[in-house]
């Protein structure tokens, strides 16, 4: 299948630090594509230049075989290119409702003036949610109130309900319990079925493995080759991640895609 | 929801401590208890009479104005402390314009609207420009419009008080928005019916004793019903939510925050500015000490009205209240004969109980231990 989203050769400077230093990465629609990095590999740097945050310093961004170039965080979600952050998906002290369309409110014209259509904005939040299978008290209820899983599933089904194409999701299960964990995992499998391209950017081999179709290795800013599931295990992954002492031993694994 | 979808691991939480969480309830509490209060302790001084009813809701009405501009720059995440000095600076501005200048007084006054609203902006830009906090920007602000307050007049006319204000603003239409009162015929109809007492002696014998509406409590209800919309009925109030809830957050969703922010600095100058021309209205004058204080009075009436200071979180008809009771409280005391310094301490207690009972409300909002 020919890919939905795809990084060429993608360099990022910042002054005489090179974060990343030649990234190749792709993504196709209904695909779990799992990026790996230890601490320090790159991954927020890859996250924001997906995302329109930074622009690449070189190399090139495609969509749908298209070259694309992103101003700014509205253009990419525009493009259909949706980021869940970790800890930036939700504001703990709105309601689910008001998180839910933030930036995205629905609009009913009263007497000249637009206005915030609370009862569409509340009956589509509820729908939604229990789609996720989350119980809500009501649509007013804070995000406060929400466990760490059921704020991803929320963000996760917000990117969705806008119409996300490839959505990017950053480490949405660290800091997760083993149930909330299986909940995000299963959401993310979920979504996939639905024909979204996956991004799942993980320093957890075991959760990449449990959802991911196609696994990538980011190291010190470069990308150390992709594996398709069922070709590498778990031990090899790991190895990979943590630096690459075994690299030579490791490409044959790798289908010589090093 | 209904009760089918009910999922067991929900703990059911109690109809006090759902009440709990909306901001304006300590409020409405307050208001009550303080009503109550001087009910038992001043009925017969004359508090609740319609000259005593005019008197504290006068003074809550100027609260209340500065409130609400506060209010919604507090949400928003921001803080302003130069909204005292530019009540100063804007009646000093109109009073310049108009008796120094002989600019006609409608002129006058919205060139100074302008000129303090373009302030406000500019307050707001630097503090995102720079990433500073607005608590240090606008403290400059406070100290640079003090300065130019007391500077300009002594400049001009070797004196720190500028009057005849009245003389000029005599028969102008705009002026008239600010100083006039509504409803004369409606209290001199009350008056004939013996509700309302009327004068016995003096030139304004025959009159009633309350003669309208201060044009000054209109605009504060105007302001109060405006920024209560906003807020919770149109998308600029999520916007305003979300920039001071977490304002990276509300970017990466496709909120302006920036706009926000700058938008609610100006329409805090511009709630100072309406609160500086009915001053100079009804006085007559422009002073170069005036609105001293007044952006902490405007802070404390938002936190008693609900409001974290961390922003995101409150309400406009709370921060009302809290003015409502600023003002009962100020004005009762002294109906009641209590020593007025005692005033003070009052506030002291109350702000540090709303600031520790809102403390406790976020606690339950976001479930933090």
């Amino acid at each position: 299948m020919d890919p939905l989203f795809e990084m060429q050769d993608v360099e990022k400077h910042f002054g005489t630090v090179i974060a990343l230093g030649g990234v190749n990465f792709s993504v196709s629609e209904g695909e779990c594509h799992c990026l790996l990095g230890d601490n320090g590999a790159g991954k927020s740097t890859l996250i924001k230049t997906m995302s329109g945050v930074h622009a690449p310093t070189s190399g090139r961004l495609l969509m749908r075989g298209q070259e694309v170039r992103f101003e700014d965080p509205r253009q990419a979600i525009s493009q259909g290119i949706a980021t869940v952050y970790q800890d930036l998906a939700m504001i703990p002290l709105m309601s689910v409702s008001r998180n839910f369309f933030m930036g995205n409110e629905p609009i009913k014209r009263r007497f000249g003036f637009n206005l915030f259509d609370h009862e569409r904005a509340d009956k589509v939040t509820m729908d939604e949610m229990r789609k996720m299978g989350i119980n809500l008290r009501g649509p007013h209820q804070a995000v406060g109130t929400l466990s760490g899983g059921e704020r991803q599933t929320v963000a996760i089904a917000r990117a969705v309900y806008f119409g996300a194409k490839v959505l990017i999701l950053d480490e949405p299960t660290s800091a997760l319990g083993v149930r909330q964990t299986a909940n995000v995992l299963a959401t993310v499998d979920r979504v996939r079925k639905n024909g979204i391209a996956v991004v799942f950017i993980t320093h957890n081999v075991r959760h990449a493995l449990a959802v991911g179709d196609r696994f990538t290795v980011l190291n010190r800013g470069k990308t150390l080759g992709t594996a398709n599931k069922g070709e590498i295990t778990p031990e090899e992954l790991q190895d990979l991640m943590a630096g690459g002492q075994e690299l030579v031993e490791l490409e044959s694994s790798l289908g010589g895609t090093v | 929801m209904s009760d089918s979808t009910q999922d067991e691991r929900i703990k059911n939480i109690s109809p006090l401590r759902q009440a709990l969480v909306r901001p304006e309830l300590g409020s409405i509490a307050g208001t009550i208890i303080v009503f109550l209060f001087f009910g038992f302790l001043a009925f017969d001084s004359g508090m609740f009479s319609p000259r005593g009813v005019l008197n504290w809701s006068t003074v809550s009405a100027q609260f209340m104005i500065i409130a609400v501009g506060a209010c919604l720059l507090m949400i928003a995440g921001e803080f302003d402390l130069s909204v005292g000095s530019m009540i100063g600076f804007a009646g000093m501005m109109i009073a310049i314009f108009s008796v120094t200048l002989q600019w006609p007084v409608w002129i006058s006054i919205c060139v100074t609207f302008v000129l303090c609203t373009a302030l406000g902006a500019l307050n707001g830009y630097i503090v995102i420009r720079t990433g500073l906090p607005s608590f240090i920007v606008t403290l400059a602000f406070l100290f640079i419009l003090r300065g130019f307050t007391i500077f300009f007049p002594q400049l001009i006319e070797r004196k720190t008080i500028i009057g005849g204000v009245s003389d000029a603003a005599d028969g102008d239409w705009l002026a008239s928005l600010f100083g006039g009162k509504v409803g004369e015929p409606v209290f001199v109809w009350l008056a004939d019916l013996g509700l309302i007492d009327v004068f016995e002696r003096g030139s304004r014998a025959g009159q009633p004793v309350v003669d309208g509406i201060p044009a000054l409590i209109l605009w504060a209800i105007g302001l109060v019903i405006f920024g209560h919309f906003v807020l919770t009925r149109t998308r600029f109030g999520n916007w305003i939510f979300a920039s001071g809830g977490d304002s990276q957050a509300a970017r990466y969703a496709g909120v302006p925050v920036n706009r926000v922010k700058i938008l609610m600095f100006m329409f805090s100058a511009f709630c100072a500015c309406v609160f500086a021309t009915c001053q100079v209205m009804e006085f007559g004058s422009a002073g170069a000490d005036r609105g001293l204080l007044k952006e902490f009075e405007a802070i404390i009436a938002v936190v008693i009205g609900g409001a974290l200071l961390t922003g995101g979180y409150g309400s406009v008809i709370g921060a009302a209240l809290g003015a409502l009771i600023f003002g009962v409280v100020q004005q009762g005391l002294f109906f009641a004969g209590v020593e007025s310094s005692l005033f003070r301490v009052f506030l002291g207690v109350l702000l540090l109980a709303a600031v520790i009972l809102n403390t406790y409300i976020r606690r339950i909002i976001t479930g933090e231990k």
